[in-house]
């Protein structure tokens, strides 16, 4: 791809989600006040005209995996059905090309973390791969038996699992710090459970349970006294607040295209260079080797030492688009409209007899997870998917929190940009119903 | 396409609300734990086999309103009967769940018709069914834990 190729998905976007601005494509970021155009943005949307059992889709399931633009989805296939060649491979036109896009990509995702350089973003699968290299590359390599990985109460399976596994295979430890009854979490806690042992701290950014958003600046400068790494979980953050690796001063921050409005199978790792760069990889083949004997290889430089094997190379291209289209929106934008989304979904549940919101911290975003007296989530579920409400019913992924709150699961209505005031009273009114259907 | 009107039947939305043989079972001589590990939902079954006969079956847990009210109608279905005859109606219940029962079994099914609707929502037949998968362990061999993955 191309440039040309790039500029054209990335001029759709523009042209259909952005027409309202004359100033150039990056002044949306800047108007974070203004409530977004959703009106406009939907259109850029295809699956948001469906209807489903009759009625229109409203999707509040943002969380679990979000929608795509058609800039992303043409970018994808102009990839397939004009570009398409392994990359690093051939000396032929198309190699060079995908090659190039590929690369292209690396650097926008740089920019769109404030990284110091493209040197710093791995590609990966998703949050999960990237929270599972970290621990079987960084981990294994630099913990052992007594050490100690501080995790949080209300963190997402796949950044407690892969610890679990580490812990096993090294005899360190895994430490968790406990949540206030907001579902915030208890940060003299987090001070008192750093310590000499401590080799490692991984933290969710924005709780897919909670909507919490934890005070990360905060913790890695804490972590940080002590020259403690620190990991960010950013599979929330990145759709729904501004990252800038730089100001966080985080050491690691993983992210999923396919929550940023982008494909599925391609993910990102921000790794500090320095670290990056005395790692080990963890998996081998193709890509990452300078040169392979029969007896011993050498490794590439970062980050193709951490991507073995032909990567997810339209995939990537689709993030790239996402990317683009995010930033053309504005992450600022996006966080204040969010903003506005939530706290009217919040008044109005809290006006529906027997709602109890799970998750009432300070500071929250864009996740409204909640029971109802007497109903059990799923139920609540399938009466809200008959209105055509897309909601996710069940523990998140987050069995930890769920116990935590005494409860077997939540509904969980989570936003995107493109969700309406309209949306959330269609949910409000739905529950309404579910109240009249169970008395 | 299942109406909610067909899923949530007032047979139903009762026997969650007050279900049937809720309770543990001091004399049992069986008992298996039920768990649907996707939705979190747990469920466990007593039984008090007399020879090949169920003389009484119980049940608790937390699950949604259909996993409580099947529980709760599997329960008043199958007490007395042999082993046999339970695992016939198993059968025929999972036939009718899955959308596959021939019309002329509906009779034979008694007061299960109440959760033919379950058929219109694929996602919710584990739901439906973890309470005869409990009873099936239960009939086919002692203790146990039994899972609907
Ligand atoms: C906070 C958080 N972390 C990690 C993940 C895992 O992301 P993925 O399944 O894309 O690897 C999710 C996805 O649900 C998440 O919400």
């Amino acid at each position: 791809m191309s440039e040309k190729a790039g500029k054209r998905e990335s001029g759709t976007a523009v042209r259909s989600s952005a027409s309202r601005t004359d100033v150039g494509p990056v002044a949306p970021t800047r108007l974070a006040a203004s409530p977004l155009d959703t009106g406009r943005l939907r259109v850029d949307f295809p699956i948001l005209d469906r209807r489903i059992r009759g009625k229109r889709l409203v999707y509040l399931d943002n969380a679990a995996t979000t929608q795509k633009p058609r800039a992303v989805i043409d970018a994808v296939s102009h990839f397939y059905t004009h570009e398409n060649a392994n990359i690093h491979r051939g000396v032929h036109h198309l190699s060079d090309r995908a090659t190039v896009a590929y690369d292209e990509v690396r650097q926008k995702t740089a920019r769109f973390l404030n990284a110091r350089s493209p040197r710093e973003v791995v590609f990966t699968r998703g949050t999960t791969d990237s929270i599972n290299l970290v621990a079987q590359s960084y981990g294994r390599a630099f913990l052992t038996a007594g050490d100690e990985i501080l995790i949080t109460g209300m963190e997402h399976h796949s950044n407690i699992v892969p610890w679990q596994l580490l812990c096993e295979q090294t005899g360190a430890v895994l430490r968790a710090v406990p949540l206030n009854s907001a579902g915030e979490l208890e940060l003299e806690q987090f001070a008192h459970l750093l310590n000499e042992r401590t080799r490692l701290v991984a933290v969710v950014h924005l709780s897919n349970a909670l909507g919490t958003i934890n005070p990360v600046k905060h913790l890695i400068g804490l972590a940080h006294v002590r020259n403690i790494p620190v990991l960010i979980d950013g599979a929330q953050s990145a759709p729904h607040l501004p990252l800038d690796v730089q100001e966080l001063d985080c050491d690691f921050l993983a992210f999923s295209g396919h929550k940023l409005f982008g494909p599925t199978g391609v993910g990102v790792l921000y790794g500090r260079e320095s670290l990056l760069e005395r790692m080990p990889p963890c998996q081998g083949g193709g890509g990452m080797i300078e040169t392979v004997t029969l007896e011993r290889s050498s490794w590439a430089p970062i980050p193709a030492k951490f991507e073995a094997g032909t990567p997810m190379i339209a995939q990537a291209i689709g993030l790239g688009a996402a990317i683009d289209y995010v930033s053309q929106v504005g992450l600022p934008a996006i966080a204040a409209w969010e903003k506005i989304l939530l706290d009217y979904a919040t008044h109005l549940c809290n006006r529906i007899d027997g709602v109890r919101i799970i998750g009432t911290a300070q500071d929250k975003a864009a996740v409204l997870s909640f029971v109802l007296d007497g109903v059990h989530p799923h139920d609540v579920g399938t009466i809200l998917d008959y209105d055509g409400i897309a909601v996710r019913a069940g523990h998140h992924c987050a069995q930890p929190v769920m116990r935590h709150f005494g409860v077997p699961a939540t509904v969980r209505a989570s936003f995107a940009f493109y969700n309406t005031k309209e949306e959330v009273e269609v949910l409000a009114d739905s529950l309404v119903r579910v109240r009249r259907i169970f008395g | 396409m299942g109406s909610l009107a067909t899923l949530y039947q007032d047979l139903i939305l009762d026997h969650n609300r007050a279900p049937q043989n809720y309770r543990s079972m001091e004399n049992a001589n069986r008992r298996v734990e039920g768990n649907n590990p996707l939705c979190g939902d747990k469920l466990t079954l007593w039984l008090r086999m007399e020879g090949d006969r169920i003389r009484d079956v119980s049940f608790q847990g937390s699950g949604c309103a259909i996993s409580r009210a099947s529980a709760s109608l599997m329960t008043a279905a199958v007490k007395g009967k042999t082993r046999q005859e339970a695992e016939d109606l198993f059968q025929r219940f999972r036939r009718m769940v899955t959308g596959s029962l021939d019309p002329s079994e509906a009779q034979s099914l008694g007061k299960l018709v109440a959760l033919a609707g379950v058929s219109g929502y694929p996602i919710r037949v584990k739901c439906a069914s973890l309470s005869w998968h409990a009873l099936k362990a239960a009939l086919d061999q002692s203790d146990g834990v039994v899972s609907t993955e």
